[in-house]
């Protein structure tokens, strides 16, 4: 292991395309030891991990904190709610104050897109996104590829078909940069209303996106589809007329599977509406990888704190 | 009161299409004569070689926050602000705390600028009582205190029919109404303009129909009440088409720019490196809470668009929007920031970029800036450099280079997304009625 990473990870395109192999290839050595017996090891000893969350999150936030204690690393979290923190200390002061207590790494979740440039810009602490409104969730991104890279050994010229909310997605934003940087192609699949045409002119960072409002053409010769999270606030803002007509459009059922190839993977980032953008059995049928998907998460965090956080040359990965 | 003698500079009166080298003498506030070469052996000498000698720069759109939002700005430092940027007469905004809807507090901003103020104000009064769009304000009663024109600016007029009513009654008094021109169900949770460079920042964007709309709504009102219609800040080249349609057709029209809006656009939120660039990765300067502003900074068609209109005379003066906010209005993320950019200071050095890039004249730039507003006020006696008139004066170097730095700024407001920039050209001396205000750096009583 001799990454060389960046002080933060705000979204997925401060890496090139190396970087981001070689945080694929640090995670495989993590899942190694994640399934370990004793899954510890004294890696980031001494350090302290602050999670800094302004929206509620479990999967995220409990996949860091696992990977942070994996390795060793104390872990603080701080959940404060949007609205009370208009009347309490400002962000610039939070984070002030959490650079203050001697923190090593700020995981930050918020709802403002680009607070965590705010933070890396006012701060001395290295900053990891973990979700900023609807921007990026780069971690996401990588649990992403990784999954894909291990279930379909490549990344490369794989059809990935993105389904549903685009425009207010922070995890589609993320993979779209993702995926378009490692050579897939990508379909954006959904109500006219959801997806921001900007993202299928071509452009040296968004190449092979194309738009197909029909999911039962778009999934044709998918490899992977994902669905997103579809919120049921849309209705109110005019995207969409209700969810029943969405689902009927867009849901990924068994019969949408059934069109697509035959070893076609199902993702999904969560948490899911189970019935409304993706049905039970797809969700927790055999092509589904979104169980996995979360045992990645893991993995692909402890090789990204490593990656940030470790000073000695080489990796102690004892026990 | 000493006289002032400058000589040797270069008199550009877009008033009178002068534009030579001459000398000029001020006694007792009033430019005297104007001649080829005078002396006046007694008088305070400006050697003004290599320098512009312009009417005093005349803004008519400005926040100075007070009352109500004195650790934003307030009379004393907006107008000093003012000073250092060449202004000599400024007209506030009402969007103050209290707005400006009554007579006690118009005669309030009277009082306060003509005992703290280093130049002129003038109050613009609120359309609505307390700016929410309901009931209008005693109009009369305000243009009679010296109101230049209403506006709920901050707040579109957002109602149809007290728009309406507004243009209507406003013709007794002959003034103005100044909209704000937003349709707020379109521009609602929108940061910045609405396209790919929102898109890839992920936030909300505010498309440019939700200016033109309300423009061309206000454009039929005008016309059909016969009321004086000023639509501030216009930013979208659809807009600027309505207008140029309502103009030819005679309707009683006119519209400002700010500097901003011809100089900037909405690539600078992708951060300092990639300006020009179309989708690079985003840096720590991305997602620049100064360059947040309503209307947004658009896209660089938009930006020519407004150069063609001031070229065009579709648009009729440049106005700074100047908009000055306290340290965490700012310092916070982009969603949580304030909107407005603290430009009052920079607004000379940025417009003349485009006499620099030759994309319009030194003579057409001094007219946005100081006649063509004064001909708005209808005020004969300022915006120009005749005989007689009131020493109201700018003086300024057109290619001293400098650099902004914002803690130089007199005005509370730090905001301005052009920190660090190298400008071309800079305000020497402002003159306000014969005495000088501010010369090199350093202001006047």
């Amino acid at each position: 292991m001799n990454l060389q990473t960046k002080k933060h990870l705000l979204d997925i395109d401060c890496y090139s395309k190396e970087e981001i192999f070689q945080i694929l290839n640090d995670s495989k050595i993590m899942m190694e030891i994640l399934n370990r017996k004793v899954k510890k090891i004294p890696t980031l000893r001494g350090k302290t991990i602050v999670t800094l969350f302004y929206e509620p999150s479990t999967r995220t936030r409990i996949s860091f904190e696992q990977a942070a204690k994996i390795l060793n690393a104390d872990v603080i979290n701080i959940s404060i709610k949007e609205s009370s923190s208009n009347k309490g200390e400002s962000l610039l002061n939070t984070v002030l104050t959490i650079q203050s207590i001697k923190a090593d790494i700020i995981i930050i979740r918020h709802p403002h897109s680009g607070a965590p440039y705010f933070l890396a810009k006012n701060s001395e602490v290295p900053i990891i996104n973990a979700g900023d409104g609807s921007h990026a969730h780069p971690t996401q991104s990588l649990l992403d590829l990784y999954t894909i890279q291990n279930n379909l050994g490549k990344i490369e010229n794989i059809n990935i078909v993105m389904v549903g909310d685009i425009l207010y997605s922070r995890v589609a934003r993320s993979n779209i940069l993702a995926f378009s940087k490692l050579g897939a192609n990508i379909t954006l699949c959904g109500p006219n209303t959801l997806i921001p045409h900007e993202f299928l002119s071509n452009n040296h960072l968004y190449k092979n996106i194309k738009f197909e409002p029909s999911l039962k053409k778009a999934v044709k010769n998918a490899d992977v589809i994902m669905p997103l999270r579809i919120q049921l606030e849309r209705q109110s803002t005019g995207h969409l007329p209700n969810l029943q007509e969405y689902s009927k459009q867009w849901c990924i059922t068994s019969d949408i599977v059934s069109i697509s190839k035959q070893d076609v993977k199902i993702l999904h980032p969560g948490p899911m509406n189970e019935g409304i953008e993706i049905s039970s059995d797809v969700a927790h049928g055999p092509k589904s990888l979104i169980s996995e998907q979360v045992t990645n998460g893991v993995a692909v965090r402890m090789a990204l704190l490593y990656s940030m956080l470790n000073t000695e040359p080489n990796m102690n990965l004892e026990e | 009161m000493r006289p002032i003698l400058i000589k040797n500079g270069r008199l550009i009166d877009p008033a009178q299409n002068l534009d030579s080298n001459k000398d000029l003498l001020i006694e007792n506030g009033i430019i005297s004569k104007i001649e080829k070469t005078l002396t006046y052996p007694d008088a305070h000498k400006i050697d003004a070689k290599g320098l512009i000698v312009s009417p005093g720069f005349i803004d008519l759109h400005c926040h100075l926050r007070e009352p109500g939002y004195e650790s934003s700005e307030t009379i004393r430092t907006g107008t000093a602000a003012a000073a250092a940027g060449g202004y000599t007469t400024i007209c506030a905004m009402p969007n103050t705390n209290p707005a400006m809807d009554s007579k006690i507090a118009i005669k309030y901003v009277q009082e306060e600028s003509k005992k703290n103020g280093y130049i002129n104000v003038l109050p613009i009064g609120a359309v609505t009582k307390n700016r929410d769009g309901k009931e209008l304000t005693p109009m009369i009663e305000l243009a009679e205190l010296g109101v230049i024109g209403f506006s709920d600016d901050g707040n579109p007029v957002y109602d149809a029919n007290i728009m309406r009513q507004a243009l209507n009654y406003s013709t007794i008094t002959n003034t103005p109404i100044i909209n704000h021109c937003e349709v707020l169900e379109l521009s609602k949770n929108g940061l910045i303009n609405e396209g790919p460079i929102s898109t890839r920042l992920g936030v909300k964007g505010i498309p440019w129909a939700a200016e033109s709309i309300m423009a061309y709504r206000d454009i039929q009102l005008s016309k059909l009440t016969g009321g004086k219609l000023h639509i501030a800040h216009v930013s979208t080249k659809s807009t600027i088409d309505i207008i140029r349609e309502a103009k030819e057709s005679g309707i009683s029209v006119t519209c400002e720019v700010t500097p901003h809006h011809i100089t900037l656009n909405e690539n600078i939120l992708l951060g300092k490196e990639n300006y020009n660039s179309e989708f690079p990765s985003l840096n720590l300067s991305s997602y620049d809470t100064n360059a947040k502003v309503k209307p947004p900074l658009r896209n660089s068609f938009d930006v020519d668009a407004m150069v063609s209109g001031i070229k065009e005379g579709i648009i009729d003066f440049i106005a700074t929007d100047h908009a000055p906010h306290k340290f965490l209005g700012k310092n916070t993320t982009l969603q949580a920031a304030e909107f407005g950019i603290s430009n009052i200071e920079t607004s000379l050095s940025s417009t003349l970029s485009l006499f620099h890039n030759s994309q319009i004249s030194l003579s057409l730039l001094i007219e946005k800036l100081s006649s063509s507003p004064a001909k708005f006020l209808n005020i004969s006696n300022i915006g120009n450099l005749r005989k007689g008139s009131k020493a109201d004066i700018t003086i300024f170097d057109p290619n001293k280079i400098w650099k902004v730095n914002y803690n130089d700024f007199y005005s509370k407001g730090k905001n301005t997304p052009i920190n660090g920039h190298e400008m071309k050209g800079k305000v020497i001396f402002t003159i306000v009625s014969g005495k000088i205000k501010y010369e090199k750096g350093n202001l006047y009583d």
